[in-house]
């Protein structure tokens, strides 16, 4: 083509006045997209700074020490977070324990192992369904299954189970993400020295896709630490004094499994609580474990993007 | 004419090749590979070149539904590699393949040399050590290399990381190794390292590469084979393919009339 003979060249050229208007026109969609973006960005983050500010504002005179170390009481001032905390933390222990190695494994057998016909796609469907199911039906099933049928009582063991299968499918679907990511050319290369299906699996896919398992890991654990109504829904709304028994002892064999079958308050559930008494003195306390629920959450994802860019640092595809 | 003297290496004797889609790729190949040489494989795209190398270390079992019928005979035991009852994981340790891009592992230079020997249960350090230098030296990287080989494959030119991956295809002294266009990412001086590798690998080793540049059939293959929508057209002495070819469809394809 020679472009000295090139008609649109002659029109630009003639027209150049029309051609940057219409230019200019054509650039405004550009401005106009990014307002109402910018808009709808600001406007759910705003929501939720103000939330956040509102909750640390209500609840700034709890943050101290021994709102941590103190029991719940019938004094709002002197109540604490102790029982939840600790509560919390132990049904984390048990829902990672049971999530990760289960969502791990469903979702490498699913990628490399599983055959791919129509019983595979049925199962992928409602795996992905499953992370929709409202997580008070996890509570119900939890209720029936472990507590009634397995009988292990309105325990830790309970909770974390129950909030294992509710974080279940996050897990898998973010471990089969992770491993679809690997370029087929690392795959073969694999199997082309001689290794084995097992060796690809583990030298390699599970080498390169835990950046990606991890974050799924992270961010399922951060949902599970803020759910409230499958824990009620077991029975686990109480008023608790005590702390379960310690999971490490001084004496051998160091470790005891006693707090499993123990009662238990989460934090959710203690904000929960104080938030339904009349008094206003508690709201105080709701507010500041709202606030921390919030921190720890978001100290949780930003843990999740450090750790993914750490590992993902020595991997270009 | 074809030296008869020279041994045959491995042949494929009326080998179908189908996908699983039902595509026939492979039409009755009949074709040798002499022990010591190197064939090129030559024509236009989709001709089922690459998919008849990678009937070799029978890359195509990675996926389900495809069908291969027919035989390659690995002499000298006379093995059909394509039997049913051998294992293609024990294919694969005597036949080693490098690929069209450079792929080596997000790992370090020499965890890339040396998995093939840890696939194989080795995990002697002062052996490894060696068969890693040997592959490297015989991949003529080891200069370029020897003072940083705990860092990342990545980190090298495509050229080197090309070399590597003929480097870690070395180290478990495969009798035959396929290329798949191997150069076809890489730039001229890259390419011509690796085409002088290639010769002289030939001295260990039996050779099957792909290309879809004639020019380098005709520089560094000993025998070529032409083949076109899953037929073999032409097989012969690669002097001969590219002076005298006795097939007009050929004839046609090198000297650029069709492809």
């Amino acid at each position: 083509m020679n472009s000295n003979t090139s008609p649109t060249k002659a029109s630009v050229i003639e027209n150049l006045g029309a051609v940057r208007a219409m230019i200019r026109r054509h650039k405004r969609n550009d401005i106009i997209f990014a307002i109402v973006g910018l808009l709808a960005l600001m406007l759910g983050l705003i929501t939720l700074l103000t939330l956040f500010i509102d909750l640390v504002m209500d609840g700034y005179a709890r943050f101290n020490p021994q709102f941590f170390t103190d029991y719940p009481s019938r004094r709002a001032a002197s109540a604490g977070l102790l029982s939840a905390w600790v509560g919390s933390a132990l049904v984390m222990l048990v829902t990672f324990l049971t999530a990760v190695p289960m969502g791990v494994a469903a979702g490498l057998y699913l990628e490399e192992y599983a055959p791919k016909n129509w019983f595979s796609d049925l199962i992928e469907i409602n795996v992905s369904n499953l992370a929709g199911v409202p997580s008070i039906v996890y509570g119900l099933l939890a209720l029936g299954l472990f507590v009634y049928i397995l009988d292990f009582g309105q325990s830790i063991l309970t909770a974390g189970l129950t909030l294992g299968l509710l974080i279940l499918p996050i897990v898998i679907v973010s471990t089969r993400e992770a491993i679809r990511a690997i370029p087929v050319a690392i795959r073969e290369a694999a199997y082309a020295v001689g290794a084995t299906k097992w060796q690809v699996v583990s030298d390699h896919v599970v080498k390169y896709s835990q950046g990606g398992i991890l974050t799924g890991v992270i961010i399922g654990m951060a949902r599970a630490l803020g759910e409230t109504a499958p824990i009620i829904t077991i029975g686990a709304l109480t008023f608790i004094a005590f702390l379960p028994p310690s999971p490490v002892t001084t004496t051998p064999p160091f470790i005891n499994f006693e707090w499993l079958s123990s009662g238990f308050t989460v934090l959710p559930i203690q904000m929960f609580n104080w938030l339904s008494r009349p008094d206003h003195a508690f709201h105080i306390n709701a507010a500041a474990t709202g606030a921390i629920i919030i921190l720890v959450t978001l100290l949780m994802n930003g843990t999740a993007i450090w750790l993914r860019y750490k590992i993902r640092k020595n991997i270009k595809w | 004419m074809i030296n008869a003297t020279t041994p045959i290496k491995a042949e494929s004797r009326d080998l179908n090749f189908y996908y699983s889609n039902g595509t026939q790729a492979l039409k009755g190949i009949n074709m040798p590979l002499y022990e010591n040489k190197i064939t090129a494989l030559i024509g236009p795209s989709g001709c089922g070149k690459s998919t008849f190398l990678r009937c070799f270390n029978r890359m195509h079992d990675l996926y389900p539904g495809n069908k291969y019928d027919g035989q390659i005979i690995m002499h000298p035991d006379n093995t059909n590699i394509l039997d049913k009852g051998v294992d293609p994981i024990e294919v694969r340790m005597r036949i080693s393949m490098v690929f069209q891009k450079p792929n080596p592992f997000p790992k370090s230079i020499y965890e890339n040399v040396a998995y093939g020997l840890r696939v194989r249960g080795e995990s002697n350090k002062r052996l490894l050590d060696d068969k890693v230098e040997e592959a490297l030296k015989g991949a003529a990287l080891w200069n370029e290399v020897k003072d940083r080989l705990q860092d990342l494959a990545f980190n090298l030119s495509g050229g080197q990381q090309q070399r590597l991956c003929i480097a870690r295809a070395l180290a478990t002294d495969p009798e035959i190794m396929l290329f798949d266009e191997p150069t076809s990412a890489l730039d001229p001086i890259a390419t011509a390292n690796i085409e002088e590798l290639m010769s002289e690998l030939r001295n260990k080793l039996t050779i099957l590469v792909v290309t879809h540049n004639m020019q380098q059939a005709a520089r560094i293959s000993d025998y070529t084979a032409y083949m076109y929508l899953g037929d073999l057209i032409e097989y012969g002495d690669t002097d001969m393919i590219f002076t005298r070819p006795t097939r007009k469809e050929t004839e046609d394809y090198i000297t650029g009339k069709f492809g």
